[in-house]
């Protein structure tokens, strides 16, 4: 035998013996890179139950997830489970196909969901499931505890109460919120964190059934309140980025901030001794109602071409229980939708808390499906009118115009 | 075989390897985009034939169109601010260095330093310079007593743009400037000597003799500069955002095509129907712009 023969013999001995093991193991794709170790944690604990199903976890840069998926995807391949979005970020993969689709015989499981968490994973057009929720997120205001208690502010419910806390802290020194609006999906996050409180429970329902647009004058009254916060934001809080705004919390010398949830965990890591307390938007009059916004972050999806259907199955029956639930919670310090988890940490419970009296949040779960999308509308339009460019009134209707372009209800 | 023939066979085996690598990385990706902009997509997936409707979209159907033009208009004011900012100033300082002033070495390498830099190195530096809190340009403002100077740069519609140009203009200059440094040393000495004698001052003599025959440096300062500030992208990307904020007062075609073929995370969809059609028109309207001009631009050359 020559040499090079020897080599392909042994070439193929190789590839035979690694096959079976190959075989076995399931590839599992997110944009979570800084989440990998706990994600070896969970695998740990699902193989406890399924020892015999190897799971592979590959993460990727969060913005070019999209295209490295939907390229992997395209071309007949990709990973076996895959880290979804939800609303229309899961539909542009769901609608091609790309995923399988699940149901309570294959998955018994989704019963451990509420239906408008599940409505997040679900195609409007066929009405299955195609992903398991991991995580809500609630847009809300976060505090930083002592700088409250060392000027003697009191947590706000209403909104003239916010307004003299801000006006207390402002004359001690301290800046009242750390919110700018130079990056774009900041305003959003603004605009979710204040206006459910203003225009209540109501007018999202009216919204849903088609019988208010944004120029309703619930929702317009909303942003109008937005422009009052203008005078206690940092000075030049037109150019203050995102990075800007977290580090101005972070490092405490703002005292509050409208902001997701998901702020959380890289808050505390960046200051351990940030002791942060939250709250939703002030009430527009005492008493009143009080929201937070709330949305899905994603799910985890199968591969509608994968080879490993039956141990797929399992590893997405398993995300769909409690164990995992108070494990993710634990570990990544996000909210499991999942019911009966039991959230130990004290701050997140306070979210979870705050969580049974919400609002969609209302761009993302109804209008991000087709372009222009009512996150991008909203998000020029609160920036125009912060920077004193355009009214609560011009914003309502542009918004509304942008959308009526493809929503009925929005169409005189 | 003749030896013409062997040549030719042998220049022709010489080029094959670079031009495969050109069509294939060059040439069939643009022409994808050409297939692909006359279909509708759902993420990578083809789902039929568009026709025209993805360029009709763009050109004509609001907001989208709207987002167009406004992204258009602003490629043309950087282009021509930068023409006037960046390329002028290089003009009058290769006209300085090329005096041979004392300490013009030390001058040229400082100016050139800039250019070395990537754009991500200057677009961070520079966005933290321009932060409204703790940004060196309001600090040093507020130091010196011109508080109402200091202004949120990036962040309101009438200096955001204006801001962007300025520090591409200080990243570039010193490109055009070594152009332009290297054809005036080209300049014969009597030329310019015998002018003087003649009674030429300094500002006849910049005009009616470095000028025009420092035109084929112009050609290629120009050309360069449209096509830069045609495909500009990263700097405003790094500085501002995908979305050209505030509301859209910094978006330019490169953006306006990312978001649209790509989306983004945290508003937008991808298309990459709108996204290609878009591309095939910057690509046309770039290349019909600078074949047009580059033949004008030539006319003026003078052959020493």
């Amino acid at each position: 035998m020559n040499k090079l023969s020897r080599l392909g013999a042994a070439l193929a001995l190789a590839v035979s013996a690694a096959a079976p093991a190959f075989a076995a193991e399931l590839t599992f794709w997110s944009w979570r890179q800084e989440d990998r170790a706990a994600y070896q944690e969970i695998i740990a604990d699902f193989n406890k139950l399924h020892p015999d199903v190897k799971i592979k976890f590959e993460a990727f840069e969060p913005t070019s997830y999209n295209t490295i998926l939907s390229t992997a995807l395209a071309g007949g391949k990709g990973p076996d489970l895959i880290q979804a979005r939800a609303y229309g970020g899961l539909e542009a993969f769901a609608k091609p196909g790309y995923f399988l689709a699940l149901d309570k015989a294959t998955v018994p499981e989704l019963d451990n969901f509420a239906p408008d968490v599940l409505a997040a994973e679900t195609m409007r057009e066929d009405g299955k499931v195609y992903a398991v929720p991991f995580a809500t997120q609630t847009v809300l205001i976060l505090y930083n505890k002592e700088i409250f208690q060392k000027n003697g502010v009191n947590p706000p419910e209403n909104w003239d109460d916010m307004i003299a806390a801000a006006k207390a802290l402002k004359a001690k020194g301290v800046m009242p919120f750390a919110n700018g609006t130079a990056t774009a999906w900041q305003n959003e996050i603004l605009m979710g964190a204040f206006t459910p409180s203003i225009y209540g429970p109501a007018f999202n329902s009216d919204l849903v059934a088609g019988k208010a647009t944004f120029e309703d004058k619930r929702f317009v009254d909303a942003l109008g309140k937005l422009v009052e916060l203008k005078e206690h934001l940092p000075q030049g809080f037109t150019g203050v980025d995102y990075p800007t705004m977290q580090q101005l919390f972070i490092s405490g010398r703002a005292a509050m901030i409208a902001a997701g949830s998901f702020e959380i965990a890289n808050f505390r890591k960046q200051n351990p001794k940030l002791e942060i307390g939250v709250i939703p938007g002030p009430a527009a009059a005492k008493g009143g109602p009080r929201l937070v916004s709330l949305f899905v972050d994603g799910g985890y999806a199968i591969n509608a071409k994968t080879e490993h259907k039956a141990d797929a199955i399992k590893f997405i029956r398993y995300v769909a229980t409690p164990r995992f639930g108070e494990l993710f919670s634990a570990r990544l310090g996000n909210i499991s939708p999942i019911k009966g988890v039991k959230i130990e940490d004290g701050l997140l419970a306070d979210v979870a808390k705050l969580n049974a009296s919400s609002a969609p949040y209302v761009m993302l779960v109804n209008f991000r499906y087709q372009e222009p999308t009512g996150s991008m509308l909203i998000q020029s339009g609160v920036q125009k009118m912060m920077a004193g460019q355009a009214t609560p009134a011009e914003v309502g209707s542009e918004v509304t115009k942008g959308i009526a372009a493809y929503h009925k209800p929005f169409q005189k | 075989m003749s030896p013409r023939l062997r040549r030719s066979l042998w220049i022709a085996l010489l080029l094959t390897p670079a031009l495969l690598l050109i069509v294939a990385f060059v040439t069939l990706p643009i022409l994808s985009a050409f297939v692909y902009a006359f279909y509708k997509w759902q993420g990578l997936a083809r789902v039929g034939f568009a026709g025209f409707d993805n360029f009709r979209l763009i050109l004509f159907q609001p907001p989208f169109s709207t987002w167009t033009y406004n992204a258009f208009f602003h490629n043309v004011i950087v282009f021509v601010a930068l023409m006037v900012v960046q390329n002028g100033t290089a003009f009058f300082l290769a006209w300085m260095l090329s005096k041979g002033l004392r300490l013009h070495r030390f001058h040229q390498v400082s100016l050139f330093l800039p250019v070395i830099l990537s754009t991500v190195i200057i677009g961070f530096l520079w966005k933290l310079f321009l932060n409204p809190l703790f940004g060196l340009v309001n600090r040093t403002l507020i130091a010196i007593g011109l508080d109402s100077w200091a202004q949120p740069w990036l962040g309101q519609p009438s200096t955001a743009l204006a801001s962007l140009i300025v520090v591409n203009a200080w990243h570039w200059v010193g490109f055009p400037t070594l152009v332009y440094l290297a054809a005036m040393q080209r300049i014969p000495r009597e030329i310019l000597e015998s002018a003087e004698i003649d009674g030429a001052g300094e500002w006849t003599r910049l005009r009616r003799i470095v000028w025009p025959l420092v035109a084929p440096a112009t050609t290629i300062v120009v050309m360069l500069t449209f096509i830069g500030s045609f495909n500009w992208f990263e700097l405003p990307y790094i500085m501002s955002g995908l979305e050209g904020p505030p509301f859209h007062s910094t978006d330019v075609l490169g953006l306006y095509f990312y978001r649209t073929a790509f989306g983004t995370v945290s508003a937008g969809l991808q298309d990459f129907g709108r996204g290609s059609a878009l591309a095939v028109l910057i690509f046309l309207f770039i290349l019909g712009i600078s074949a047009w001009w580059v033949r004008l631009l030539r006319r003026r050359e003078i052959d020493l």
